[in-house]
């Protein structure tokens, strides 16, 4: 169960990862079927034709107001405390809940909100390489991520998605140029704030 | 050629257009004095780039530049956040509608849209412009950082006096050159050429080389060298056509009035000579100056009422005038008909004048035979215009150290202030040359139809030859920047818009092109004359 950065399913990237559990039209949650089966900060997910990026996450008690108590007095490693316990894996869940950034339509994608949010129970996929190229061949997402009403500071959220994209790229240096540049536009104000998220891809 | 520089951002027609460059062009190619072309959506605009600039979005990035370790940030703001602007002057438009397609370029009345696209001005652009090399165009130097040809319409050139400005060094008297035989091979206009240096007869000096031909030595036939100084002609190998020598009584106090500053006289003794003239007729000089005995001078001053100071003053001008080696009593013979034979014939005059360089001597010469030579063209040309007849052969004089004899204080009263006035009345038109432009009068300076201006950085110079001309200050920084030797810029009459060029290489090559073309030029008409 160690924790992969890209996510647990990293090598079976058809497989669902998550189910929606809350939809808005522009952000949805989405909890994991494992516990700690959350995919990265920044990563691109799918459910149904709704592209999402992934903005916050947390693990917390299935019942809301139940507290955790400490177990690991006896135990030498944190794998032995689940290990001895094995009811913690049901009584625990991960959730995230990612921005939309676009859907698809047919073979088209389109870096806009949809006409209707995600549906409940839709499985959420993580993309796999091929999707994330494709989807950020156009950088449009950008300016919605700047302008996303989450949690997490946008320059974190942009700079996470931005990490994870260009991995998947043959030229990394390549893609985050092309992307630092549409930042640069966005940002022709702002300089501080494109060199604070610039500054987060070293 | 036709890579693409940057997009209108702005534009009005008073301040120009403002173009943003796009991120891979270097500013530092954007140089002043360029010529860009500006494709909006119904004209082409011409332009020359009159201010490089750079610009950002944000001033927050001057106080925090990108430093050394952030590389990215670098890459991505240059030409994003950080861009150049280059401000075009707009000259010309082409094409569009009937009138340009049917007139060629026309004077800029609109502007570009917003985000049209500018380019370099093509060789095809340029063509469009200024002509095609052809037996009227001649090719003058090509503009700057082009390979383009700069053609110059000579014909067009010399229906209207000239100037050629710059400071000491700049070529001004190679770009003359260059001219004159432009003249000679492409206008029906022939030159007279009062030449103070000895540059142009036989041969010229090249502060970068061996001596260079002068007009004699590449079109033989076309011209005849007189000289002043037969001696210092002859030593350094010049084929000489004549020897001037002048007589006192060709000399009148119209010529002594030019002089006035240069041999020191008082108004009044000016004045003096035209009393005297009256009374001795045109032994004037002679008889003022032999006349020793004290009685008579006494009766002289008493009957013309010329004060013995003012009579003393006029007489040391005049005898310096007579020091003069090519001033006699009496010249045996009179040359100024021989000139004109000469220009009659369509042969080019250079008058050297040897070692007698000094400004007196120039001026006297230049003003006198001028002044008989414009007489005979006025009657000629009055008596053509009587009778039907062809008028006489257009006549170019050039002159040197110009504001000597077209200052603010004389140009009202010599014969080249007359011509530069008169505009080609009586077909004789003037060229000036001088690195001095602001002692030339500001009317003479405003009669001028084409000019032509290497680097000049006196501020009082650059504003005299800029004075009315459009688009001035962006004029002004182009100007001021040409490079201290072999750059001008040419405007006015002759020249469809203002460019900055470079003049050919007057050397082996240019000789042989020269050559090349004469077998079907026109001087082979003038061999027949000969
Ligand atoms: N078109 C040219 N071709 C070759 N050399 C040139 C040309 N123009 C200027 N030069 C060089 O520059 C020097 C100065 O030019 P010159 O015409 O004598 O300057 P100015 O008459 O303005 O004092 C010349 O001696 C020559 O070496
Ligand atoms: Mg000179």
């Amino acid at each position: 169960m160690a924790l992969v950065e890209g996510g647990l399913t990293i090598s079976s990237p058809a497989g669902k990862i998550a189910e929606v559990i809350e939809a808005q039209t522009t952000l949805f949650t989405a909890q994991c079927y494992e516990l700690y089966g959350l995919p990265a900060l920044g990563s691109l997910v799918r459910t149904g034709d709704v592209y999402g990026i992934v903005a916050s996450a947390a693990t917390v008690p299935l019942e809301a107001g139940r507290r955790p108590v400490a177990l690991g007095h006896d135990v030498a490693t944190e794998e032995a405390v689940f290990r001895e316990n094995p009811q913690l894996g049901r009584l625990f869940r991960s959730e995230f809940s990612a921005v939309v950034v676009g859907f698809r339509e047919g073979e088209r994608v389109y870096q806009y909100l949809p006409a209707l949010p995600a549906r409940i129970h839709g499985f959420v996929y993580l993309c796999g390489d091929e999707e994330v190229r494709t989807f950020s061949r156009s950088l449009g997402f950008l300016e919605t991520l700047l302008h996303a009403v989450v949690a997490v500071p946008p320059e974190e959220l942009v700079s996470a998605s931005l990490r994870q994209m260009s991995r998947k790229h043959a030229d990394p240096d390549a893609f985050l140029i092309a992307a630092g540049k549409m930042l640069a536009h966005l940002l022709s104000d702002d300089y501080p704030r494109l060199r604070s998220i610039l500054g987060r891809l070293r | 050629m036709t890579e693409r520089l940057g997009i209108v951002v702005s534009a009005s027609l008073e301040g120009g257009v403002v173009v943003r460059l796009e991120p891979g062009v270097s500013v530092e190619e954007m140089v002043v004095g360029r010529y860009v072309a500006i494709q909006g959506q119904r004209h082409r605009f011409f332009g020359m780039i009159t201010d490089v600039r750079l610009e950002m979005t944000d001033e927050r990035l001057a106080s925090a530049p990108p430093e050394a370790g952030e590389p990215l940030l670098a890459s991505v703001v240059s030409g994003v956040n950080t861009y150049g602007i280059i401000r075009v002057t707009p000259m010309l438009t082409i094409g569009g509608d009937a009138v340009t397609i049917l007139e060629g370029p026309q004077p800029v009345k609109t502007i570009p849209a917003h985000f049209s696209p500018v380019e370099l001005a093509s060789e095809r652009d340029m063509e469009l412009v200024f002509g095609q090399e052809n037996e009227r165009n001649f090719h003058i130097g090509n503009p700057l950082d082009m390979e383009t040809k700069l053609c110059l319409n000579l014909e067009e050139f010399v229906k209207r006096s000239n100037g050629i400005f710059g400071k000491s060094g700049t070529g001004k008297t190679f770009l003359t050159r260059i001219l004159l035989i432009g003249m000679l091979q492409k206008s029906r206009a022939v030159n007279l050429i009062f030449d103070m240096h000895n540059e142009y007869g036989w041969q010229g000096t090249n502060e970068a080389g061996p001596p260079v031909k002068g007009l004699k030595q590449l079109f033989p036939a076309a011209v005849a060298v007189y000289t002043l100084d037969e001696e210092n002609s002859v030593r350094r190998g010049v084929k000489v056509d004549s020897v001037v020598k002048i007589g006192y009584d060709e000399i009148e106090p119209d010529d002594i009035a030019l002089l006035r500053q240069t041999l020191n006289l008082t108004e009044l003794a000016v004045e003096a000579s035209y009393q005297l003239r009256r009374r001795f007729g045109r032994q004037w000089i002679q008889r003022t100056l032999e006349l020793e005995d004290a009685e008579e001078v006494r009766g002289l001053l008493e009957e013309t009422k010329i004060h013995e100071s003012t009579f003393q003053s006029l007489r040391r001008g005049l005898n310096t005038i007579r020091r003069l080696p090519f001033i006699t009593s009496h010249a045996a013979e009179d040359i100024v008909p021989k000139i004109l034979a000469h220009l009659d014939r369509g042969v080019n005059v250079v008058l050297e004048f040897g070692r007698y360089r000094e400004i007196a001597a120039y001026v006297l010469v230049a003003n006198m035979l001028a002044r008989r030579i414009y007489a005979h063209y006025q009657a000629q040309t009055e008596k053509a215009m009587a009778e039907g007849s062809s008028p006489p052969r257009p006549l170019v004089i050039t002159i040197e150290e110009a504001h000597r004899f077209l200052n603010p204080e004389i140009a009202a009263q010599t014969i080249f202030g007359t011509i530069a006035r008169e505009m080609r009345k009586y077909n004789v038109t003037l060229l000036v040359i001088d690195q001095r432009p602001s002692g030339i009068s500001e009317e003479v300076m405003s009669q001028l139809g084409t000019k032509i201006t290497c680097l000049l950085d006196n501020e009082r110079d650059i504003d005299s030859v800029l004075a009315g001309v459009s688009g001035k200050s962006e004029l002004k920084t182009v100007l001021a920047r040409l490079a201290p030797k072999r750059q001008a810029l040419i405007f006015g009459h002759a020249v469809p818009m203002p460019v900055a060029f470079q003049p050919v290489s007057y050397d082996a090559d240019f000789y042989a092109r020269l050559a090349g073309r004469k077998a079907a030029g026109k001087t082979e008409d003038l061999e027949k004359f000969w």
